[in-house]
């Protein structure tokens, strides 16, 4: 599940990438550490190693779709799908997306949320997978993997730069594997 | 400006890859939807590959992208640029401590926040989105950056809209964009 154990064990690349993540403390709410990579953006090889280590990974697996959930798998999503020469397909919130589309609810810890995506995005048989910058309960990507299904797409693998202790344990996600470059700061390591 | 429609063939073919969704997200409005441009690999590469050419060996630090859709084209135009990316998001979605930006819609006002510290005094700096309309969007955007010090060069589009005179308002910038629709 982990970059570390999946032969990039000792990457200097994963150390910095990990550095380069921010925690915002009790974000949004009371006892959330929040795992901002907005800081990782900033850093221009540290950006450039987290989207090299995706490409590496998917580039000769015959992936034809990357989907990517709104918003910020979109900052991650597209360039791996450009070097790897497959199709973005943006995942959104409703009412975003403006033509016909396929949606799947998932459960909140408060609430339902909805995923959508536009029919003919994607074709039956496609490879596809799933990139988002994090991964806690996997409610998110569970909702992306049904709508690649629903569509006929094979979902390959999900990949997120962060993967928080609630993922842990679970290599996998609907039975799809899940690859993970680091796992969650704590507040005390970034000062 | 516009990319030169008559001499780069490509042009054309990110004009033909975007589709026009009637009446969307409200009567009347002829909805320009560039996830049908996302789905052609060689037509996003060429679209990402058009500002690439314009902006490398600029000095270009900064790349700052309008959620949501600027966040699909920004950053491959920062990493091959080799320039940071900096998203500008609607309110209480950066978990920093933030700048805001307010500005006019049609109905109503919205916001655009960018975290402190992201972008330093001196700074080159390129906004990105997917389209131009009325130029409010980029406007707020061209002001965040102004206030954090940076030097606004350009702001690049996919599609503008000129019946919407969104070139005029912002601010002397120029604007660059790859394809009009009327």
């Amino acid at each position: 599940m982990f970059a570390v154990e999946n032969g990039l064990k000792g990457d200097p690349r994963l150390e910095a990438i990990s550095r380069a993540i921010r925690v915002v403390p009790h974000f949004p709410k009371p006892g959330i550490m929040f795992q901002d990579i907005t800081t990782l953006l900033l850093d221009h090889m540290a950006f450039k190693d987290t989207v090299d280590i995706f490409v590496d990974r998917y580039r000769d697996m015959g992936i034809s779709v990357v989907a990517g959930v709104e918003a910020r798998g979109f900052v991650f999503g597209p360039s791996i799908a450009l070097a790897i020469g497959a199709k973005f397909v943006p995942l959104r919130k409703p009412r975003k997306l403006p033509g016909e589309v396929i949606s799947e609810e998932y459960e909140l810890e408060y609430g339902v949320d909805c995923l959508q995506m536009h029919v003919g995005a994607v074709h039956p048989g496609e490879r596809a997978i799933v990139i988002d910058d994090l991964v806690a309960t996997g409610g998110t990507l569970s909702a992306a993997i049904k709508l690649l299904e629903h569509a006929g797409a094979e979902v390959v693998e999900c990949g997120c730069v962060i993967g928080l202790p609630e993922a842990k344990g679970q290599r996998r996600l609907n039975g799809k594997p899940l690859y993970i470059l680091v796992g969650p700061r704590d507040v005390d390591d970034c000062y | 400006m516009s990319a030169c429609k008559d001499e780069d063939p490509r042009i054309n073919r990110i004009k033909t890859s975007i589709r026009v969704v009637p009446n969307f997200p409200k009567p009347g409005i002829m909805f320009q939807d560039i996830t049908t441009l996302l789905l052609d690999p060689q037509t996003f590469k060429d679209t990402v590959d058009l500002f690439v050419e314009r902006y490398k060996g600029k000095n270009i630090s900064v790349v700052a992208g309008i959620e949501a859709r600027g966040f699909i084209f920004g950053p491959p135009i920062a990493l091959a640029i080799g320039a940071k990316f900096v998203p500008l998001r609607k309110p209480k979605k950066l978990p920093g401590e933030v700048i805001s930006e307010d500005y006019t819609l049609e109905y109503g006002r919205d916001c655009l926040q960018m975290h402190v510290g992201a972008v330093e005094t001196g700074e080159r700096a390129l906004v990105v989105d997917d389209l131009v309309a009325t130029g409010g969007t980029l406007c707020a955007a061209i002001n965040l950056l102004k206030r954090a010090g940076a030097h606004v060069v350009e702001c690049a589009c996919v599609i503008e809209l000129p019946d919407l005179k969104g070139r005029e308002r912002l601010k002397g910038k120029p604007l660059y964009v790859l394809v009009e629709s009327h």
